[in-house]
């Protein structure tokens, strides 16, 4: 049934900042306030997310891109009458499909983050540049990434010239990197343990 | 005692430089014979008020023509314990308000013509004023309060003002005292952190009442009849076939709601056609008694869903939003999940309308789990395990399907106040010994309810006057004035009981309440003169005159608010105050110096009522930036609805080329102090072309423009248009004669 609150408690007990959902009162100020609403860049808007968790509409939330749309402006934030947290929450949501298995794992930001990203920075300890920007160029194939790659050259170039861009990969590691390690290791424990899957 | 008058010209605040006060004094000694003429360079200074006392004193001065600043200024200063006073302004309304470049010699004319027209107004309205004596009545004052109606308004009321040591008498239809709220099981948040329930204030409140030795109940009672006035008001009470007559000096009205007849709603939400579709009472009900269960099986409901604006809000139901639904639709979530994780409540709502501190109770209800839905039910359909509804969901932008225990229906408050329309026909000669439905059942000339406005409710002045009634005297309090819940109905009542207060000692010293308050003067008529044409006993805002046997007026001097509009209906010019009338005016108009034609100096007459325009021409003079047109003459009138029409046929055939007159906004969202004065002004105008088409004049040359006490930015565009307009228009011709 729709309003059964099954969905609604997991999220709140699970989502990061979730448990703030109850406390929308769907004025739609975040919506007004989000930059990427005017660019149609969303189906729904943060606060229909929300209404959405209480309505208990667990796949449509889950499933859908628009928790990945947000560029952290903190506008709805700021600007919240009732004081959530909104980006929070959102990113939370986010979070919480990924983690369930729900996200697409072809959307752009969801991938870029989970693999891309990740697998980078969590080999060496630090990001490597070139190899970041070439996997995101070519995780759609070869033929995209040398289209988006000569698209980008003359940015590529100035930034070599100006040294803000290695040409070589980053090769080892940072110093501390066990210390580096030992760190995730413990955040994926309380992380799981908060999670019920320790 | 003979009146010898007294006049003091003000020379400070630039007045003296600007002026020639020697004329102004001329003005005043020789053409106006006034014995005592003084000036001052700082008359309201403690010297000035002394020169001023010791004229009184010694001189015999028993009035005053003071010229200087507005009256709405040093009023403490000049209070000087005469009533024969005028206060002149040539400084706010005059020196203020006008442009005189240095050096510019017609400027500076056309000011201090000004100024001394001022002066000659104010010479003239003394003369025509006499000491007003206050209204002493042949039977003795009460100063007792009658409350009628027992519930929490009533009581809260009741209490408020035996706590001052006034005598109450408390009159319940009903057999228990208590009212509606001798039903709730909890009440939402009068205290901080407002988000607990709280327990029932009545068993408290109760307690009071009862032990406090001020109050006298008379329970199972209704009032069959009412008459007189303030102070004077007789009240016949009914208790089963036994009747008795008290004297009280004024009334509250404290008879709450009653609920909308929930089988008037629509057939879709079910009522009536499943007993687990139930109203906000009935459901206040069963908290009570403890059990919150399905009606058809007793089983207990732990889905519970509120239809909040159940026919509110709605043009085929009642127009307007309760108020107070909302927040007990809340307070009723919580009976059903607080504590209780496995049951859900939903309020489907339109807006959560949750005013003030509310709206930490409307967090703490959805901090508890309350599940809130913008939307509307539109069917309701009985299934084996309660109701399933159908719900617009506006959020969603879906039709959902919700299957629930229990709907409860907020539905809204109609007054218990019986109202007249006041644009209804006159009902003369209804007065009956007993009227069912009636709360008063008042023997007034226009009916034996309370006036309304535009909806059922009775009218007040809600900005300035809330508790008012246009029955002076009469207060409503709690929801049978407007809709709303417990806490703002205490206020209320708190309100209301200094209301009743206030009139008894005001009536007592024979003064007016609001807003002319502590004013001695009140209408009479030449009754010679009469013709029974009973626009007086028709138009009065406020109901205070009756009708003698021979149908002239019977005037009610203690109903009376002094707006002057009796004045200004009667076609025969016999109705006056002390000290205002209508030969006081048509005399000071006539007073005013009128340029020959080929001077071309028109004379704009301007009628400013007190309460909004004189204060908007004040603060005119006060920013100094938006001059206005040197043609004008300003004359104040206590309300528009004291124009009578006869001043501005004297005015044109005096050779005023046009007149203004500003009064308040009237309508469904007036600013009239008097309800109604300035609306009657205009109807009034709207008979004046006939007058000047008589005198061969155009119609454009009167007009009237309606002034908001904050409109003083855009009023000096207004006069001074209106001056241009004029000035279009050849010079009246009556000028020559």
């Amino acid at each position: 049934m729709t309003y059964d609150l099954t969905f609604a408690k997991e999220v709140y007990k699970n989502s990061e900042e979730g448990h703030w959902i109850k406390m929308c009162m769907q004025c739609g100020v975040c919506a007004g306030s989000c930059p990427l609403g005017f660019l149609g860049a969303w189906k729904y808007s943060p606060r229909q997310i929300f209404q959405m968790v209480r309505a208990g509409l667990r796949d449509e939330v889950l499933t859908s891109s628009d928790m990945w749309m947000c560029t952290s402006c903190y506008n709805c934030i700021v600007r919240c009458p009732r004081n959530l947290p909104i980006t929070h929450i959102i990113h939370g949501l986010a979070r919480y499909a990924s983690v369930q298995g729900k996200a697409d794992p072809k959307q752009p930001t969801h991938q870029f983050a989970k693999d891309i990203f990740w697998e980078n920075i969590v080999a060496t300890g630090r990001v490597g540049e070139a190899a970041l920007t070439m996997k995101l160029y070519f995780k759609d194939g070869i033929g995209e990434g040398i289209k988006q790659g000569l698209e980008m050259k003359d940015s590529a170039l100035g930034m070599l010239k100006a040294k803000r861009l290695k040409p070589l990969p980053f090769r080892g590691k940072i110093k501390g990197y066990p210390g580096f390690k030992a760190m995730l290791n413990k955040a994926f424990e309380l992380e799981n343990k908060k999670e019920g899957k320790a | 005692m003979e009146t010898k008058i007294g006049c003091y010209i003000c020379t400070g605040c630039g007045i003296g430089e600007a002026l020639k006060v020697q004329s102004l004094e001329k003005i005043a000694t020789k053409e106006q014979k006034i014995p005592v003429v003084k000036n001052h360079p700082f008359l309201c200074g403690d010297e000035g008020v002394a020169l001023i006392r010791k004229d009184m004193e010694s001189e015999g001065v028993n009035a005053l023509v003071i010229v200087g600043c507005s009256h709405r200024v040093k009023s403490e200063s000049f209070r000087l314990g005469t009533a024969l006073m005028d206060r002149v302004d040539i400084r706010d309304k005059c020196l203020w308000v006008l442009d005189v470049p240095e050096g510019d010699k017609t400027a500076a004319e056309d000011r201090q013509m000004m100024a001394e027209d001022y002066v000659r107004l104010g010479c003239v309205k003394v003369k025509k004023m006499n000491d007003p004596k206050p209204f002493e009545a042949t039977t003795p004052f009460s100063k007792d309060v009658l409350v009628v109606g027992a519930g929490i308004a009533g009581l809260t009321a009741a209490l408020e003002v035996a706590r001052t040591g006034y005598k109450v008498l408390l009159v319940e239809k009903e057999e228990t005292l208590g009212g509606k709220v001798a039903n709730m099981h909890k009440v939402s948040p009068a205290r901080p952190p407002y988000n607990k329930l709280e327990d029932n204030p009545l068993p408290k409140l109760l307690a009071e009442v009862k032990g406090n030795s001020n109050i006298r109940i008379m329970n199972s009672t209704v009032v069959q009849k009412t008459v007189g006035a303030p102070g004077l008001f007789d009240v016949t009470l009914k208790n089963g076939s036994s009747t008795a007559q008290e004297r009280v000096g004024s009334i509250i009205i404290a008879t709450g709601y009653t609920a909308y007849d929930p089988n008037k709603l629509e057939k879709h939400l079910g009522y009536g056609s499943s007993p687990d579709v139930i109203t906000s009472l009935e459901f206040e009900e069963m908290a009570k008694a403890g059990k919150i269960v399905r009606k058809s099986d007793g089983k207990p409901a732990k889905r519970v869903a509120f239809s909040l604006c159940a026919g509110q809000r709605d043009s085929s139901h009642l127009s307007y939003c309760s108020g107070a639904c909302c927040v007990y639709s809340l307070k009723q979530a919580l009976y059903v999940i607080e504590n209780q994780p496995d049951a859900s409540a939903y309020l489907i709502y339109q807006e959560v309308r949750t005013p003030g501190q509310m709206e930490d109770f409307y967090r703490k209800v959805q901090n508890e789990g309350g599940i809130f839905i913008k939307g509307d039910v539109k069917q309701v359909a009985a299934n084996t395990t309660g109701l399933t509804l159908d719900v617009d969901d506006k959020l969603l932008r879906q039709n959902i399907k919700m299957d629930v225990d229990l709907l409860v229906l907020a539905t809204g408050m109609e007054t218990t106040v019986d109202t007249v329309d006041p644009n209804s026909a006159s009902p003369v000669g209804t007065q009956v010994e007993e009227l069912p439905g009636s709360v008063l059942n008042l023997h007034y000339r226009q009916g034996p309810g309370l006036p309304s406005l535009n909806g059922p409710f009775p009218d007040s002045h809600f900005i300035c006057f809330p508790y008012e009634t246009r029955r002076t005297g009469i207060y409503v309090a709690g929801p049978a004035r407007r809709p709303m819940g417990i806490a703002a109905t205490r206020t209320d009542a708190a309100g209301a009981a200094l209301k009743a207060i206030q009139v008894v000692e005001s009536v007592a010293r024979g003064a007016a309440v609001h807003p002319r308050a502590g004013d001695l003067s009140y209408p009479s008529f030449r009754e010679e003169g009469c013709t029974q044409c009973k626009r007086c006993t028709e138009e009065c805002p406020f109901g205070a005159i009756n009708e003698d046997a021979k149908g002239n007026p019977l005037f009610n001097p203690t109903r009376c608010r002094r707006c002057g509009t009796c004045m200004g209906a009667c076609p025969q010019k016999i109705i006056s105050f002390a000290n205002y009338s209508v030969d006081m005016i048509g005399s000071m108009l006539k007073e005013v110096e009128i340029p020959e034609a080929d001077e071309e100096k028109p004379r704009i007459l301007v009628f400013a009522c007190e309460n909004d325009a004189i204060p908007a021409l004040d603060m005119v003079g006060r920013s100094r930036t938006n001059p206005l047109s040197p043609y004008i003459r300003i004359i104040p009138l206590r309300c528009m609805g004291s124009m009578n029409l006869v001043w501005i046929a004297d005015a044109m055939s005096k050779g005023y080329d046009g007149i203004l007159l500003m009064g308040c906004r009237h309508g469904t969202d007036y600013q009239c102090h008097n309800v109604r004065g300035s609306a009657l002004a205009e109807i009034r105008l709207s008979k004046v072309s006939e007058t000047l088409t008589r005198l061969q004049l155009e119609a454009d040359r009167v007009k009237m423009v309606e002034v908001n006490i904050m409109d003083a930015e855009t009023l000096p565009q207004v006069i001074n248009n209106f001056v241009a307009e004029i000035k279009e228009l050849d010079p009246n011709p009556y000028k020559e004669f």
